[in-house]
């Protein structure tokens, strides 16, 4: 399934936010958006959820859903967002419910994504008893769970340490692998971008617009942290940024 | 260049601010003011008119205990207790959600319950009466009346401060509203809901003796009250002791549920 963005714009009462954005998410790719902080990547990622509504434009999907797909437009959020009162399969099962699966189906789609995450021995604890990448790897298991069309993805990994962005990183590219999945992923980390991203899209400062879109040619699976090309990227990346960036810092300092 | 002078350790001044349950220190309490009072009963430096001596105190409970009376008189009282706070509670619990959860119930509600909050609810007891009978009606109304208003405000708090991101989650992942009310903004607002409650129940049973100032044969209320018109002394602080005994047990129910329901917190 592929979506489309058509002339988003919006504002935020006297506060223009996004302004003429027009994107296309290609099927099986993922799609990294960057911008400076406030620029308006999580409105613009609400927007292609149906969390929110834009002043103007549209948000499309083409094409079919994949088979056996619960929920075609699936968030993971930085903050987790488990519920600390269920263990980390009760939280799996969360999403199954409503759909009416229960019982052995569910367990079935449970074992399968707790195992796809490395989580299977975890699956009868509370999120208060994970360290934060594990946290994470829960959330995404629910999101497998429901077999979705498209990830989208809020700086899903900005809670954690270096390290464990790391891991994480090569999980989500190991998981790309095994079945590649079309995505959104919002971050301020260019290194992210640059590893995870076959369309790197930069948008400028509020209002968000789009200043340019990057192709990365290279699979994912070769590259590597400290890979040249991609340190190339990063720093055409950083040169977009920088000016966008101090001038933001510079505006909320005034606000 | 290497250092002189005086060497000395830094001053600890962190700790404090951090009061820890010490075991039996409450209950040393308790029998340390029981014992003065037994002592000063004794001695004669309290007259006996200022307290009773603890000792007849506790003669005077064997005596209701052992004639029957004590459960002739808890029995009916614990039922007014149960089935008033059950009803204020449960439709308390009710409208606080839905103040919570409804832009139109909340303006509507949330400036009514500010205005009922304050009455004193015994004020109300004529009204009962007319409204509910002399019977065990009034009663009930009025500890349900007397639950409902601290409740609903807990409730819609505990509701408002369900964190936003897990209902964002829910509806995300396209649970149902019913879903997302019984599986994430309930469970969420329970912790604040049990708080509440513990006010609630206590106000409750401070509103036993209140609902039973009008025609109450049996119940701890009117023990209490006809051993006040009497001044009998030790008759009063009976009642009076079952009542704190029952607030005792009720605030370690609560605890219980606490435990067994909010295990999940840190
Ligand atoms: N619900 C809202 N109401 C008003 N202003 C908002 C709201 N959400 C975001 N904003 C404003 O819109 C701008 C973009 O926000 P956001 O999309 O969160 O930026 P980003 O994720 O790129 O940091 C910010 O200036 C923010 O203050
Ligand atoms: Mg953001």
């Amino acid at each position: 399934m592929k979506i489309e963005l058509a002339d988003i714009s919006h504002r935020y009462g006297d506060a223009e936010v996004l302004r003429d954005i027009s994107l296309s998410i290609p099927d099986g790719q993922i799609v990294c958006i960057v911008g400076p902080s406030g620029c308006g990547k999580s409105t613009l990622l609400r927007f292609i959820g149906g969390l929110e509504k834009p002043s103007a434009g549209q948000v499309l999907q083409r094409g079919e859903m994949p088979a056996g797909c619960l929920n075609p437009l699936t968030y993971i959020f930085q903050d987790f967002a488990l519920l600390p009162w269920r263990s980390v399969s009760g939280n799996v099962s969360l999403v199954l419910e409503d759909h009416g699966i229960r019982g052995r189906d569910a367990t079935k789609i449970i074992d399968d994504v707790l195992e796809r995450t490395r989580l299977t021995d975890f699956a009868h604890a509370l999120p208060r008893q994970l360290s934060g990448g594990m946290k994470q790897r829960v959330a995404i298991a629910r999101a497998l769970a429901v077999n979705p069309a498209v990830l989208l993805m809020d700086e899903p990994l900005s809670a954690l340490d270096s390290q464990t962005r790391e891991l994480l990183m090569d999980d989500l590219i190991m998981l790309w692998g095994r079945q590649p999945f079309t995505a959104v992923y919002v971050t301020h980390n260019l290194a992210e971008a640059v590893r995870l991203g076959h369309r790197i899209v930069v948008l400028s400062r509020r209002p968000g617009c789009i200043r340019k879109v990057i192709d990365i040619d290279k699979p994912l699976a070769e590259r590597k942290p400290g890979d040249h090309d991609l340190d190339a990227f990063q720093q055409q990346l950083w040169e977009l940024m920088r000016d966008e960036a101090r001038a933001a810092d510079a505006e909320l300092i005034n606000a | 260049m290497p250092e002189q002078g005086v060497v000395r350790e830094v001053a600890f001044r962190g700790g404090g601010f951090a009061p820890k349950t010490r075991r039996r220190v409450g209950l040393v309490v308790f029998v340390a003011l029981i014992a003065l009072a037994e002592w000063g009963t004794r001695a004669g430096w309290i007259s006996a008119l200022t307290l009773p001596r603890p000792s007849d105190v506790l003669q005077t409970f064997i005596e209701l205990y052992s004639s029957g009376l004590l459960f002739k008189h808890l029995v009916p009282s614990l039922m007014r207790l149960v089935v008033g706070a059950a009803i204020g509670v449960t439709i308390g619990i009710g409208t606080g959600v839905l103040i919570g959860l409804f832009s139109y119930i909340r303006s509507g509600l949330v400036p009514l319950i500010a205005a009922i909050f304050p009455i004193p609810k015994i004020a109300l007891l004529p009204l009962f009466v007319i409204w509910f009978g002399i019977g065990e009606g009034s009663k009930y109304a009025l500890i349900a009346f007397g639950t409902f208003t601290p409740t609903v405000v807990a409730t819609y708090g505990a509701v408002d401060n369900v964190d936003r991101t897990l209902i964002r989650m829910g509806q995300s992942f396209g649970l149902t509203w019913f879903s997302i009310v019984r599986k994430i903004v309930l469970p969420g607002a329970m912790p604040g809901i049990l708080s509440g409650l513990r006010i609630s129940l206590a106000i409750a049973i401070i509103l036993l003796v209140a609902a039973e100032m009008l025609g109450a044969e049996y119940g701890i209320g009117a023990y209490i009250l006809e051993a006040g018109s009497l001044y009998d002394l030790e008759r009063l602080f009976v009642g009076v002791i079952i009542l704190s005994v029952l607030g005792v047990v009720v605030s370690g129910l609560i605890g219980a549920a606490e435990k067994r329901l909010l295990n999940w917190r840190v």
